[in-house]
This record gives C-alpha cells, sequence and structure tokens, in this order.
C-alpha cells in the first residue's frame, strides 16, 4: 500500500494533501469559529491573507539569496515553478501579514488561535501524509519488526508514527472544537500535545539536524514549545480571567 | 489538582530533557550522507552508460566536480524547451567545473530521432543513452524532464521534477553547486 501511494503521489503530486488538508481546515474552522467570537469570514481573509504574503514572501527571498540569476533572467520572478521559493522567508512574510491583518481587523489573539486550531490539526494530518507520499521526514535505521524500506535500508516508519499522532490529536481535541472555555486553552492543548509527542517521535528520525553533542535541534525546540504551551495552560486554569489578548 | 497540575508539567518537562539527552545521536550525523538513494541528501547512485560516440562515462569518475543529470526524450515538450537554457548554462560554468550529463530515456524514445535533436539545438554536453531504463529507475525517474544537482562531494543537493526548469532556478542551483 505504501508503494502504490509514493508512485501516485510522488512529488510534486504529494502537495495535494496539505492543499486539501487547509481546505478542509479551514471549512471545520470557519464552521466553529462562532462559537470563539470570531466571524468564519474573517478567519478566511486571515487564512488567504497569510498565504498570499507567504508566497509572496517566499518568492522574494530566493530572489535576494540568488539575485544574479534573477537579473540575467527577470521573467523568472513571474514563475510558477514552486522551487523558486525559500520557506523560512515564506514563514516569515506569512507570520508579518497575519498579525497586520489581526490587528486591523481587531481579531482577539487568543480567540482567533483557538478558531485556527481545527484548520492546524488538519493541516498537520495532511503534512504527515505528505511525508509519507515523498519519502520525506524518513526514519533512523532499525531492525524492529514493523520497519519499512526506504533508501536502501530498513528504518523506522516515522511518516506513519508521524501520521498516527497527527490523527490522534486530532480525535483527542475534537470534542473541544465546538465547546467554549476560556479563550487560548484550545490552542495551548494542541500546542502541548504536537510538541511533547514531535519531542517523543523525533528520536525515531532519520533526517534530523543534529547540534552539539548529537542532540536534535528539533527536539530542543520542541521542548520549549512544550514549555510555553505547559506554562500557558497552568496560568489559565488558576485563574478565570483569559490570557491577556495582544 | 489545582496543586498537582504544576508538578505533573514539571515532571513532563524533566522527563522531556531527559530524552532529549538519551535519545541523542552520538554515533554522528542520522542523515542519508554516505548512503545511496536518489534523494536529497544522499550519495548520488553511481552508474555507467555510454554516450551516442560510444564513449563511457561513470558518474563516480566525475566526483569532485559539480554535476547536472537532466533526464530527457526528444518528445518531451518541457524537456526540449529547457536544453538552450542548460546549454547556456554549460557554456558558462564549465571552467568552474560544471559538468551536465543528459540521460536520454532512450528506452522510451527513438534512437534515430537523437542525433538530429542534438544538432538543431547545437548541445555540446555529453548525451547519455540509458537504452534500458537501468538508469531512470535507478533514480526513481517518474516524469520528465527530471534534472538532479550534485555536489563536488557526490552528495544530491536538489531534484527538480518537471520543466521547463526556469532560468533562475537553474543558475541559481548551480551557483549553489559550484560554492
Amino acid at each position: 500500500m505504501l508503494t502504490i501511494l509514493q508512485n501516485f503521489f510522488s512529488p510534486p503530486r504529494h502537495l495535494i494533501f496539505p492543499i486539501i488538508a487547509i481546505w478542509v481546515g479551514l471549512s471545520l474552522s470557519s464552521r466553529y469559529a462562532p462559537k470563539r467570537g470570531v466571524a468564519g469570514n474573517k478567519l478566511e481573509n486571515l487564512a488567504l491573507i497569510s498565504l498570499l504574503a507567504g508566497l509572496l514572501g517566499g518568492r522574494l527571498g530566493y530572489v535576494a539569496d540568488y539575485p544574479q540569476a534573477f537579473l540575467a533572467s527577470p521573467l523568472s520572478l513571474l514563475s510558477l515553478n514552486t522551487d523558486l521559493f525559500d520557506a523560512w522567508s515564506a514563514f516569515a512574510f506569512g507570520l508579518i501579514g497575519a498579525i497586520i491583518y489581526l490587528q486591523r481587523s481587531q481579531l482577539p489573539f487568543w480567540h482567533t488561535m483557538d478558531a485556527l486550531t481545527p484548520a492546524m490539526s488538519v493541516l498537520a494530518i495532511g503534512i504527515a501524509f505528505a511525508h509519507l507520499a515523498s519519502g520525506d521526514a524518513f526514519g533512523a535505521p532499525s531492525t524492529l519488526p514493523w520497519v519499512i524500506e526506504q533508501w536502501g535500508t530498513d528504518r523506522h516508519p516515522s511518516q506513519v508514527y508521524e501520521t498516527l499522532t497527527a490523527l490522534l490529536i486530532f480525535c483527542l481535541l475534537w470534542k473541544q472544537f465546538s465547546q467554549s472555555e476560556q479563550p487560548g486553552m484550545l490552542f495551548l492543548r494542541f500546542l502541548a500535545c504536537t510538541s511533547g509527542l514531535r519531542l517523543f517521535l523525533e528520536a525515531f528520525r532519520g533526517d534530523s539536524a543534529l547540534i552539539f553533542n548529537g542532540i536534535r535541534i528539533a527536539q530542543v525546540i520542541a521542548w520549549i514549545v512544550l514549555a510555553f504551551s505547559l506554562l500557558g495552560i497552568s496560568r489559565l486554569s488558576r485563574s478565570p480571567k483569559s490570557l491577556q489578548d495582544i | 489538582m489545582q496543586l498537582k497540575r504544576p508538578i505533573i508539567f514539571t515532571i513532563i518537562l524533566i522527563l522531556g530533557l531527559l530524552w532529549i539527552f538519551l535519545s541523542a545521536n552520538r554515533s554522528g550525523a542520522s542523515t542519508g550522507g554516505p548512503l545511496l538513494a536518489p534523494q536529497e541528501g544522499f550519495l548520488a547512485p553511481d552508474f555507467t552508460l555510454q554516450t551516442l560516440d560510444g564513449e563511457s562515462i561513470t558518474l563516480s569518475g566525475l566526483r569532485g566536480q559539480a554535476i547536472v543529470i537532466n533526464f530527457w526524450a526528444t518528445w518531451c515538450p518541457p524537456c526540449k524547451a529547457e536544453m538552450p537554457a542548460i546549454q547556456e548554462m554549460q557554456d558558462a560554468f564549465r571552467e568552474q567545473g560544471l559538468v551536465i550529463l543528459a540521460v536520454n530515456a532512450t528506452s522510451q524514445d527513438t534512437y534515430t530521432g537523437i542525433a538530429p535533436f542534438i544538432e538543431d539545438y547545437g548541445l555540446t554536453f555529453p548525451i547519455l543513452l540509458d537504452s534500458n531504463g537501468e538508469v531512470g529507475s535507478l533514480y526513481q525517474v517518474r516524469s520528465l524532464p527530471t534534472t538532479i544537482f550534485i555536489g563536488r562531494d557526490g552528495i544530491i543537493q536538489k531534484i527538480v521534477i518537471g520543466g521547463p526548469m526556469p532560468r533562475a532556478l537553474l543558475q541559481s542551483r548551480i551557483e549553489e553547486l559550484l560554492k
């Protein structure tokens, strides 16, 4: 089944999974957003503006890295090729675009993050499927009975772990999507679950970026995010007041 | 419960820190590195193919040079569209150690059409004939064109599937190879 998936959805067709996930996730978020005091159409606008800003930023970031190439071929600026793209610039621009829209439309930050949590959860599932199809995020070599053969070696099925945990988080939080509670609580729970499981599962990845003494950078970042989210949950639980909106 | 929650959270964070250290990869990089695989970050699988002139070229024999492998066919319109830019890059970066290998998917092409194609486009880089499709299978080429950028260390830096590649993409990836 894995071979069929990887043959049919080999790159760049694997991108269909996150694209579908964004569409489904946003629909879900828009449906439950009014319970969080956020208008569904504003949420969609926020997503659209972030996406457009991200696309623009990703392209500009790549151009900034290789100016000579674009000076020689200015028309490439308008190319639809997705490889002319810098992911970090896209993230930064997308974030800036989102912040600007949040402030201009006076959307309350924590309410909005709660409203976006269903979309983020579905997107995590879509990304996991994309990894499964493309062979990215491959596992470390292993001799366990459930290994999969990838890139010439038996490995942990880390993409399967990722998919299962994303589905698990979605199922755990599903009922809370429609519940009203303290602003920020749903988002922080999602963050805690995602970062905690990432912290654990990263150990089984075969493509981890390492720092000193073999420490995996992704685990360090996951730990920091986990600490932040647990602190937030702890504060919200102790106080009936909500986290101050940005 | 309110008092227990901070304690539980603290224990979780301490366990998390312990896990980070216990699961550290002390043997070195856990990435592909010296393993052979047609994937970014891995060593490019070796092969030997014959050129149109009957000469044999082995990929590992070119270690130390920046290599671009372009899988193509004469019936493939995007392949044809990007050939002028590829030739331009060969001319511009040859002196800096760039080698371009155009691997023709001969198992799904017409052999007699290759030489006229080369002449029409004025191509000067080696044209390798993948007569039985083995190299295409080795590199898991599922669509044409597919272009693979290999660094001087033999590690695959980038795989671009489909085309025609924008000239800026081709130049920027080659500049990255030659750094």
